[in-house]
Parts: structure tokens; C-alpha cells; sequence
């Protein structure tokens, strides 16, 4: 959770001072973030859309790779199979067929393997979704929806976007269990994932978790959400953020200390100098990689443009 | 060699390619039980079972976007779009992510989706059973297209499709798919994608086209007694430039026919390409024989629309007498 902080907070700073490009804030959701993927195996994939970019921290990958994306450079862009997490998807909830595919391929091969796709509110309303939920109830494939209802869709409230009382009651048409979690308590968002994630494994098919709370900062930094927010409850939501509500439980249970605190903050605050700085001194992008990786086996058109003497038209 | 229809030739590559490598699966709607409305995938469910070739809801995108999964799973999803019309949805999936993947993975993950559909008019159908789709698709980054009109083309092109590392969607003439009978080879059979075909030889006017129109092009030059070229293009993405170039150096004179509609068709690209590559080759302007920009007709009017031996008649007098 710390780790999925420092990052938000140093990307924006980084975006500010502009070192990263255009970034999707993830603040407060850590507790979904965390809480969901912790009750995952490594060989289960994670499906992440754009607010969920630094999902890869919590398999060990590098600050720098997923700063790299931001900043446009090629290095930022993973080998989904050394992570099982894959691509960040930026077109809104139309991973969910892919990590159903993935679910359903899985249990085709009789390989184990979970599929979590994460997702917002807005996401609920496109056909994707429905599509994706459909196909992976009827195939009865081992994957776990996570909806993190922010309540807002950039500037669309989640009351414009549907009239069903909850998004978890949307799980019953598609013949699968809904659960409605507190957003911003990481051992509830845990519980309910490990729950879904046990029933996948053992052959239940799938599961929707609406993981519940508002959005306490911008969507992202080309946002100013001043225009339509509520500014009250925004300064209401950041004084129950996700990361101190579970410092205080646990410093309440005596199971965290101002050492341990001060260690994790200062270790990911060093990861993250690290990252930029890794990112930084990167070289320049290849021009190549313009031409590069559209297809296996490039056409001879493409592939001629590989060569220098081509670059004119 | 074993003389079959068009779409039992498509029926056949898709046996053998299932007995071939098992990660190789069908999906559509009506695949398996029904064996394909038009019976393309008939024997498949019996042979190979209902996970190999599998009846999936009736979502096209959904569908397309769980193939993309399923590759990442390892697998070579070959999915049916029922008519070449009901595809439309997919194309999200398409443009956003079956094109962009193997780039957005730097090169890392293959996706070897193939997407196979009837496509064209001339079969009396209702509303959006008709339509030429192609050009949206050969205009997606990462896809490759293929489009044969020959039961051995239709066999070849499939298989070299599925065993190709990258998405490719072939298109199948449905107008010919009982009528285009052939000999093809028995067992394994690959046209490697990138190849053209000439379809008949000539040397007064160079005939380029695909699908249902090779057969109509064939029946222009006969009628016309012009020594026409006719060339089969078989794979519009990769293209095979050389042989068209060739053929346009050799006659001087270029019609392209294709049913979709003229404006940013493919025919334009053609056309284009000619211009680039071959002007100084020219005796008379390129000229294009197509279906037109409007939805495709009510179908007591769709004779008016599909290119006819008359019309592609027509374009061959008008290049030879320019």
C-alpha cells in the first residue's frame, strides 16, 4: 500500500516538474489495489486499466519500467508473460473479454491460474464488460471482477451512469455472485477477494466485487474536477484516506510502529528516486521502434522503412 | 487432390488444422451444434469436442476480446464472424487491441487470432448479410487480410492464417461458396500469405481483383475477346506488389474490382499504388469497377450494385479504346 502511495505522489510531482507525461492519479486506491491483488498467487494474471498503472509493483517490478510508460518511452512497455500482469488497457473496461480469455484459456489447458480484471464505475456501462462478464460466467471461468467505484467517471457521477441500486446487483444478471466492499479498507477488499478468488480456483466460476468509496483527487493531471465535484466531500474523503486508516488500526492492534513506519515510507521514497532516476538516464528511444513489433514478420512496406534511406516520402 | 466447394475446402482446413496442433480452437455462434450456418465448421464439435470448437454467446466483441486472452493463455483462437455485416462490433477489439498487442508487448506475445467470415453480396439475403468490409480491416495496423476465390485458396490461405504468428482475417466469398468447386490437395496445404495469383494470363490490360470478382473479371475478358490479365490478389495485407507491378508494366492498362463501396476502398489503394509505381507503365488512366457509396440495396436492386460482367466489360473496352 505504501509502495502504490509514493508512487501516486512522486508521479504527480514527477508530471509537475515535467519529468512523466499526462498521469492517471491513483491516489486512495491502494486499498483496493493492494487488498485484491494480495489475495492472488504468482501465477494468477492481473488486468490492469490505466488507474491501477503501478498494479506491477506488487509483483516486483521496477518503478522505472512503469515510469517509462508514462513517459512515453518504449522501455515502459512490459512483456505481459514475465508478470502475468498485462498491458495497462486505456480504453475503459475493454480488458474484461481479455482477462475472461485468459480465465476461460486457463481452464481449457486444465492449468491453474486466476484472472482479475480491475475496472471503475464507468466501465460498467460498456458493452465490453457486459460482454466480458457474460462470456466468462457462461464459461464458468476463474476470474474476479473488481469494479472501483469511485463514484465519479471524470466528471460523470455514478448516479448518471446507472440506475441500479448497487454495481454488485448487476452480477446476478449475468448469473454470478456480487459482493459490495468498503473501498477503502484493504482487509475488507482483501477478504472479499480471497473469497472470489477461492470459489475460481475451485471450479465456482466467476465473481464482481464493487469495491465502494469517492474520489479524492483528480482523475488525472489534465483534470480539474473544481468544475463538478463536491469540494467538502473530497476534504472529508482525504482526511479517511485508505493508507492512514490502516496505519491506525494497525498501530491500534500494536503491530506497526513510528520505525516501521518511517522504514517503509523512506524504502519506497528511495525506490521511486531510484525509478526516475533509471528512467531518466535511459537512452533516447530507437527510432526503429516506430517500425518495430507491429507484426512478427514485418510486410516488405514496413519493413523497408527499417532503412534509413526510407524516412522520406 | 479431392474436388470440393469453396466452403468445404474451408471446412476442410479447419480439420486438418485441428488435428494438426491442439492449441488450435473454433469459436463463433452456431459453430459447433449447427456446424456454421453455412456449414464451415460442420464434423468439428463431433471430432474434436465442445471445447475445441465452441458455441459462444452472441457477442462479437466479447468474443474477439476473449481471443486476445486466449492467446495470452497460449492458444490459436480462429473465430467465426457469422456474416461479413455482423462484424462491425468487433472492430473494436480489433483496432484497440488484436492490432496494437503484439506492439504494446514490444514484439514479446504473439496473438495468432484468425478471424474468418462470409463476405459479399449477390445471395438475396435481408438487410447486412451482404456487405464488402474489408478495407476497414486492411486499414488496422498488425492485421493482415486474406480473400480467396478458389476452393485451394480457400484451404491454403486458412491454414497459412491459423499458423501465422499475427491476426489475420480472411474473408470468404460467400456467393461462390457452393458454386466454386475445385481441386484440392488432400491433407496438410499452406498459400502463404503475400502472394498474388494470376489468374489468366494476358497482355492488353491488367484486371485486378478478389473474392467473387476473380470469376467475374475472368468472364470480362472472355467476353470482350481483350487479352486480359486477371490478377487474384489474394492477400491485401501483405500485398504483393511485385506481381501487380509486373502485370501493369506488361499491358499498360489497369481496372480494379472489388463490391465494396469506391470512395477509400481498397481499390483506391491500388490505384495509388499504380500511380506510385508504375505511371510511366500507363497508356490509358486506372480505372475502378465497384460497388457504390451507399448502403448496400434492397436486394431486387442488389444486381445493380455487385460489379457485373457487363460493367467490368465496359472498364476493359474503355481502357483498350482510350
Amino acid at each position: 500500500m505504501v509502495l502504490l502511495r509514493v508512487f501516486d505522489e512522486r508521479a504527480l510531482v514527477y508530471h509537475r516538474q515535467g519529468r512523466i507525461g499526462t498521469y492517471a492519479i491513483a491516489w486512495n486506491h491502494e486499498a483496493i489495489q493492494a487488498g485484491a491483488t494480495f489475495a492472488l498467487d504468482e501465477q494468477d494474471w492481473i488486468f490492469p486499466s490505466y488507474r491501477e498503472s503501478p498494479i506491477g509493483l506488487v509483483r516486483g517490478m521496477a518503478p522505472a519500467t512503469i515510469l517509462q510508460w508514462w513517459r512515453g518511452h518504449p522501455s515502459g512497455w512490459w512483456n505481459p508473460l514475465d508478470w502475468n500482469v498485462a498491458s495497462i488497457c486505456v480504453p475503459v473496461g475493454t480488458h474484461v473479454p481479455h482477462a475472461a480469455g485468459l480465465a476461460w484459456g486457463k481452464k481449457l489447458k486444465g492449468e491453474p491460474g486466476v484472472a482479475m480484471a480491475f475496472f471503475g464505475d464507468g466501465a460498467t456501462s460498456e458493452g465490453a464488460f457486459h460482454e466480458g462478464a457474460n462470456l466468462a460466467a457462461v464459461m464458468e471461468a476463474p476470474l474476479v471482477l473488481v469494479c472501483n467505484n469511485n463514484s465519479w467517471a471524470i466528471s460523470t457521477p455514478i448516479s448518471a451512469q446507472t440506475r441500479a441500486e448497487t454495481l454488485a446487483d448487476k452480477a446476478k444478471g449475468y448469473g454470478m455472485p456480487g459482493v459490495r466492499v468498503d473501498g477503502l479498507d484493504v482487509l475488507a477488499v482483501y477478504e472479499a477477494a480471497r473469497e472470489a478468488v477461492e470459489r475460481a480456483r475451485a471450479g465456482g466460476g466467476p465473481t464482481f466485487i464493487e469495491a465502494v468509496h469517492y474520489r479524492a483527487a483528480p482523475h488525472g493531471t489534465a483534470d480539474d474536477p473544481g468544475a463538478y465535484i463536491d469540494q467538502e466531500r473530497v476534504e472529508t474523503e482525504r482526511r479517511q484516506e485508505c493508507v492512514g486508516r490502516f496505519e491506525t488500526e494497525l498501530r491500534d492492534r500494536g503491530l506497526l510502529d513510528d520505525e516501521l513506519v518511517g522504514r517503509l515510507r523512506s524504502e519506497a521514497e528511495e525506490a521511486m528516486r531510484a525509478g526516475i532516476a533509471e528512467a531518466e538516464a535511459e537512452p533516447p528511444a530507437d527510432p526503429r521502434a516506430v517500425f518495430q513489433h507491429a507484426y512478427a514478420e514485418p510486410p516488405p512496406d514496413i519493413a523497408a522503412m527499417l532503412e534509413p534511406e526510407a524516412h522520406s516520402d | 487432390m479431392t474436388e470440393l466447394t469453396l466452403v468445404e475446402a474451408v471446412n476442410d482446413a479447419l480439420h486438418t488444422e485441428l488435428a494438426r496442433d491442439g492449441s488450435v480452437l473454433v469459436m463463433g455462434e452456431d459453430v459447433g451444434r449447427a456446424g456454421g450456418v453455412f456449414r464451415a465448421t460442420a464434423g468439428l464439435r463431433d471430432r474434436f469436442g465442445a471445447d475445441r470448437c465452441v458455441d459462444v454467446p452472441l457477442a462479437e466483441a466479447g468474443m474477439l476480446g476473449a481471443a486476445v486472452g486466449l492467446c495470452l493463455a497460449g492458444l490459436r483462437p480462429v473465430c467465426e464472424m457469422q456474416y461479413d455485416a455482423f462484424s462491425y462490433p468487433c472492430l473494436d477489439q480489433l483496432i484497440t487491441h488484436v492490432g496494437r498487442y503484439r506492439w504494446r508487448t514490444r514484439g514479446t506475445v504473439d496473438f495468432p487470432v484468425t478471424i474468418r467470415m462470409p463476405y459479399g453480396g449477390g445471395v438475396r439475403a435481408p438487410e447486412l448479410h451482404d456487405d464488402s468490409p474489408e478495407a476497414y480491416y486492411v486499414h488496422t495496423p498488425g492485421i493482415k487480410v486474406a480473400v480467396p476465390s478458389t476452393p485451394g485458396d480457400a484451404k491454403g490461405l486458412l491454414a497459412a492464417a491459423i499458423r501465422d504468428p499475427d491476426p489475420v482475417v480472411v474473408f470468404e466469398p460467400k456467393l461462390v461458396y457452393r458454386t466454386a468447386r475445385g481441386e484440392v490437395p488432400e491433407g496438410e496445404h499452406v498459400v502463404p500469405l503475400g502472394k498474388a495469383r494470376i489468374a489468366r494470363a494476358g497482355d492488353e490490360a491488367t484486371l485486378l481483383a478478389y473474392g467473387a470478382m476473380v470469376a467475374v473479371c475472368e468472364q470480362a475478358a472472355e467476353r470482350t475477346g481483350v487479352s486480359c490479365e486477371v490478377v487474384d490478389i489474394r492477400s491485401l495485407r501483405p500485398l504483393d506488389e511485385e506481381t501487380i507491378l509486373a502485370s501493369v508494366a506488361k499491358t499498360g492498362r489497369v481496372a480494379i474490382v472489388h463490391e465494396a463501396p469506391r470512395t477509400a476502398g481498397f481499390g483506391a489503394e491500388l490505384a495509388a499504388l499504380v500511380a506510385e509505381k508504375a505511371l510511366l507503365h500507363l497508356q490509358a488512366p486506372v480505372l475502378r469497377v465497384t460497388g457504390y457509396d451507399v448502403p448496400y440495396p434492397y436486394w431486387q436492386l442488389e444486381d445493380l450494385y455487385v460489379p457485373s460482367v457487363e460493367r467490368v466489360s465496359a472498364a476493359v473496352r474503355k481502357l483498350v479504346d482510350f
